[in-house]
């Protein structure tokens, strides 16, 4: 009987994953040291670029006198109320798609021209509408967001196997229940697929917003420093808004392995 | 036995049991893509009698799973109908549970919560529904597996799964399309006699849809012989080898008599 059953894949470290490890590594510092090289050798001027040791120590005195600290919030701040503001709205309006055929007919004709419409060229509006504050950003951040995220909750809930369909019929289960026990879980890993491209649009939207007007946050940090010719100061905040968006990727990455564990990689 | 009396003439059964279904000159026919209408199930009339294990055999895409999506009720007949329990059906019939091809699980739920589904659907206590979950694991042989994903079971455990899920609601009518037709030799013979022992202990009235000669003679009291393209019914064969059969029977003279006669009758389609 226990014959059966499938063997259970063992992650194991192997040796060709460690050669990996050391492969990027190497690569890694390759280009680094390039880096570092090239601009002594070439003598370029620190304020075109400067080499990786400097924009290390400014990265570093960032950090230390807590100036990237509150910028960093501002921004985090936008890019998950706008990306939890999208995920709400995009749930909503996709399951009403996905499943009630007049709401598809009547709504998705705007939602393709939505798409169509480039919504940063927005944003200067939304100024006008919404001031200057956290909120527009956050509203910037949620619109970008929220195609990618849309499309993949409809797309999800839609892609269900008729046999599983045809087996819920059988059960003759009510809408509810079809939803709540098929169509939902069935949707996880289409969603989390949008999810994934919705949080580094999120992290684009709110940068352009804070680029086009306003001072605070990481975005508004790299115009300013852009205007004062501070090289390195634009490159530390760049630097930040990167970990942000990888953070917030591996958060939602993490989150898939927890909801859509049924699934391997 | 004279085949074109077959279509009307339903042999004697060894008891007399009342019918649980009857289908009654039932015919389905489709549109095709090319805008054509295709007759899959012409005129089948069959009486199927309580507790009966009957199987529906003909070869590949006779439209034999049409007919029984029809007994199920999925599947509204374009032609006829079909009564259960005495009543006209229409729409899912409730009492009746279903296995299909593949074992058709959720991968996001455990076995044992696989088997809970239909039980959380009807609306059963969480109690009522484990203990059940629990007789069903141990009939269908999967004590200790109970917690494991689908993905982590062979294909022979899943369609286990799928039995215990569709005997969960004690339902008087068990309907199998092709259930072991994605499973390897070994694990399809295996899988016969478990149903064999699964039917005769859950005492429901079984629908078996198969395309495989030995398998609808080993398992059947009854096999219906369906022709192809529109499927008819050509033969109806009673099976009248004493039950518990184990598979050494397979090479018994009665039971090649009686694989001798479904071929025979499979053969038929051939020549049409």
């Amino acid at each position: 009987m226990s014959s059966e059953a499938r063997p259970q894949e063992q992650p194991t470290f192997t040796r060709s994953g460690l050669l990996l490890h050391v492969g990027h590594f190497v690569v890694f510092a390759a280009l680094i040291l390039l880096w570092e090289v090239s601009i002594t050798y070439f003598n370029v001027p620190s304020f075109i670029l400067p080499t990786p040791i400097n924009l290390a120590a400014r990265a570093w005195e960032d950090l230390a006198s807590g100036l990237v600290i509150h910028h960093f919030t501002v921004t985090l701040t936008e890019v998950v109320s706008g990306f939890a503001g999208a995920f709400v709205v995009a749930m909503l309006l996709g399951s009403a798609i996905a499943l009630v055929p007049f709401v598809e007919r009547i709504v998705y004709p705007y939602v393709l021209i939505l798409q169509t419409i480039p919504k940063v060229a927005l944003a200067p509006l939304f100024l006008i509408w919404f001031g200057y504050g956290v909120q527009t950003k956050a509203i910037t951040a949620g619109l970008v967001a929220f195609l990618p995220i849309l499309v993949t909750v409809v797309a999800g809930l839609k892609a269900v196997d008729p046999r599983r369909e045809l087996l819920m019929r059988s059960l003759r289960a009510n809408s509810l229940n079809k939803f709540m026990k098929l169509r939902l879980p069935n949707m996880l890993p289409h969603l989390f697929a949008g999810l994934e491209t919705g949080i580094i649009f999120a992290v684009l939207g709110a940068v352009l917003g804070e680029f086009i007007g306003g001072s605070q946050g990481l975005g508004a940090l790299i115009i300013a420093r852009q205007a004062a010719i501070d090289v390195a100061g634009v490159f530390s905040a760049i630097f930040y808004l990167s970990m942000m968006g990888l953070g917030l990727s591996a958060l939602i990455r993490f989150a898939k392995t927890r909801f859509v564990f049924w699934q391997s990689n | 036995m004279n085949t074109s009396a077959a279509v009307q003439a339903i042999p004697a059964l060894p008891v007399q049991r009342p019918r649980i279904i009857e289908v009654q000159s039932v015919g389905q026919t489709y549109r095709a893509a090319d805008g054509l209408a295709v007759k899959a199930v012409d005129s089948v009339s069959l009486d199927i009698v309580e507790g009966e294990f009957l199987s529906i055999l003909g070869p590949s895409g006779c439209g034999k799973s049409t007919l029984l999506m029809m007994i199920s009720g999925l599947l509204t007949p374009t032609q006829g109908h079909i009564r259960f329990k005495g009543q006209d059906v229409s729409g899912p019939v409730g009492d009746f549970g279903i296995v299909f091809q593949d074992a058709v699980l959720f991968p996001w739920r455990t076995v044992r919560a696989n088997i809970e589904l239909p039980g959380e659907i009807t609306g059963l206590s969480r109690s009522e529904r484990r203990d059940r979950a629990q007789a069903m694991i141990e009939l269908v042989k999967l004590t200790g597996f109970e917690n494991k994903y689908p993905k982590e079971l062979s294909g022979g455990m899943q369609q286990r799964v799928a039995i215990a899920r569709a005997l969960t609601l004690r339902p008087s009518l068990l309907l199998m399309d092709e259930p072991f037709g994605a499973l390897d030799a070994m694990t399809r013979e295996q899988m016969n006699v478990e149903i064999q022992r699964i039917s005769l202990e859950s005492k429901a009235t079984v629908v078996f849809v198969t395309h495989s000669i030995a398998e609808a003679a080993f398992l059947s009291d009854r096999v219906v012989v369906m022709t192809g393209r529109p499927s008819r019914i050509q033969d109806i064969v009673t099976i009248d080898i004493p039950r518990p059969r184990s598979l050494a029977m397979i090479t018994s003279d009665a039971f090649g008599a009686y694989v001798g006669q479904l071929r025979q009758g499979l053969n038929v389609n051939e020549e049409l």
